[in-house]
């Protein structure tokens, strides 16, 4: 193997444990900042002696014992040079750290778990939780989540920084929710993952390679999260909606690089395996009691993907689903995806019918510059024919385009209308 | 440690007048059993209600004097009608309680930790 080669391996196996690391860590030394500096040392130590001693057996192992050492050190260091009422906190510290180091087995303990909620919880900022979980589980440096995110480093250095002294000064707990809060804080965790995947997911010129780490990681960290909570049915539908989006990356943009919709794909780019990863998650979502949003979200796409083609894309069952998932969580998002359905389903009449329900309540005035509306109804018209109407509504919807791939189709479109 | 929990509510004036004594009645008594609430739990440590705004006045050094006008700090639309300090292990709890304040349904609870938090 070259040396950039196993680098990369070593580089690669370090990030996947970092995040079980860190959190087995928190929970013994309590402090953030202290533990991810220990662990960074650690990591830069294990690319420097893994080359020559060989990968450990167990490198979870490995990196604790060689972070915990570091996170002892540094105490001992406060504690001796610090003033007064630090160095005796320090010093504090520096015991009990020194007595569970002592009664430390083998077995690094899976704290993630609590690691991922303390990141997800709603006294953070949303951008915030967003980043401490990439920092934190999923092992990004900060550089490479700012690289992601097209923020500069320093801008995102700042968000995390104020996120963990919030964590400190507001004494977020550093644990699983009790039952009671259970559903809601379990809610938080998944709009941050499923945030991640949509971020990197979103078609953009820049940062091609950034942005795919974060679709990996919002699947891995998923799927890590199904793995320890297992009957959380939503947590699978996550996963498989992830994944029957992800395998269809290569198809969705066209020669032209304009955006192709999900029925006119060319299906031999889709990716079968993580299909049939996507479709075994549903599985285990709809062997769970209950029935939320992402199980409906994913049977959605499914019900998309297993059509034998675009043409035989069963756009009844797939209105009645967005119908379902209307009931659940109601939104404009929702009912735009609803009416392009029903529009496929029972004519575009039908389908724009749906969509004026939208044009007299609360969110009317958001609609003018909700650019899927726009597009939704372009396109609603011009299956109806209704031609000068249609051209007026893809311009509206081109004016509110910010992606490329999405403005190339439109404009396609538009162009495709006779007048 | 301890948290204040600041009670931001619309002025009563917004409450339509045949309605306003009794809402403001059901209102006060509701936190009164909220407060009994944490005086059982053992975390209530203090707490005050706080006269209207137009009751304010502020104070604030400008050029060589200090300067006293009529009115709160900062005209906001939610005014600060009161707060309450309780001793918590932890924002959670601390959230947990200010979930169950009466204010919550009309106005805004801030949860505030004292300064200098030991771990």
């Amino acid at each position: 193997m070259s040396p950039e080669a196993s680098r990369e391996a070593l580089d690669a196996i370090v990030r996947g444990e970092a995040g079980l690391v860190l959190a087995s860590l928190i929970a013994t030394f309590g402090d953030f900042d202290l533990v991810e500096d220990a662990l960074q040392d650690a990591a830069a130590s294990a690319l420097e002696r893994w080359p020559q001693d060989g990968v450990p057996q167990r490198p979870a192992a490995w990196l604790t014992v060689a972070a915990r050492r570091r996170a002892i050190d540094r105490l001992r260091h406060r504690a001796m040079h610090a003033e007064k009422a630090e160095a005796l906190r320090a010093s504090e510290e520096l015991r009990r750290a020194e007595i569970a180091a002592r009664e430390a087995d083998e077995t690094v303990p899976d704290e993630r778990l609590r690691l991922l909620f303390t990141c997800c919880h709603p006294a953070l900022p949303p951008e915030a939780r967003v980043a401490l979980t990439l920092r934190a589980l999923g092992g990004l440096s900060t550089e490479a989540v700012a690289r992601a995110f097209l923020l500069p480093v320093a801008t995102l250095a700042k968000r995390l920084d104020r996120a963990k002294r919030k964590i400190r000064d507001a004494r977020i707990p550093y644990r699983v929710p009790p039952e009671s809060e259970w559903a809601a804080r379990l809610d938080s965790v998944l709009a941050v993952l499923y945030l991640i995947f949509n971020e990197g997911y979103s078609a953009t010129d820049a940062e091609p390679a950034a942005r795919r780490s974060l679709c990996e990681e919002a699947i891995r960290l998923t799927r890590v999260l199904a793995a320890l909570v297992p009957r959380e049915g939503e947590v699978h539908a996550l996963l498989a909606l992830m994944l029957l989006h992800d395998a269809r990356r290569d198809a969705r943009l066209g020669a032209d690089g304009a955006f192709v919709p999900l029925d006119e794909q060319d299906r031999s780019r889709w990716r079968h395996d993580e299909l049939s990863a996507g479709l075994g998650a549903l599985r285990a979502a709809v062997s769970c009691p209950g029935r939320g949003p992402y199980q409906v979200q994913a049977a959605v796409a499914a019900a998309h993907v297993v059509a034998p083609s675009g043409a035989d894309t069963p756009w009844r069952s797939i209105a009645a689903l967005y119908a379902e998932l209307e009931a659940l969580a109601p939104s404009p998002v929702v009912r735009v995806n609803r009416a392009v359905a029903e529009g496929r389903a029972r004519g575009p009449e039908a389908g724009l019918a749906l969509l004026s329900a939208l044009e007299g309540g609360d969110t009317a005035s958001l609609l003018a510059g909700y650019q899927p509306y726009h597009a939704a109804r372009a396109d609603l018209l011009r299956r109806a024919g209704r031609n000068e109407e249609a051209v007026a509504a893809y311009r509206l919807a081109l004016d509110l385009c910010r992606g490329e791939p999405e403005r190339r189709f439109l404009a396609g479109r538009l162009a495709g209308i006779a007048l | 440690m301890q948290y204040a929990l600041l009670f931001y509510n619309p002025p009563h004036t917004l409450i339509p007048a045949p309605e306003r004594e009794a809402t403001i009645a059901k209102m006060l008594a509701e936190m009164g059993a909220w407060r009994d609430e944490l005086q059982r739990a053992g975390v209530f440590r203090t707490g005050l209600r706080l006269a209207p705004v137009d009751a304010a006045t502020s104070l604030r050094q400008e050029g060589g004097d200090v300067l006293v006008t009529d009115g709160p700090f900062a005209e906001t639309k939610e005014i600060l009608g009161g707060l309450v300090v309780v001793e918590c292990a932890d924002l959670d709890e601390a959230l947990g309680w200010a979930r169950r304040c009466p204010i919550v349904r009309v106005g805004t609870v801030e949860v505030r930790p004292e300064f200098g938090a030991p771990r």
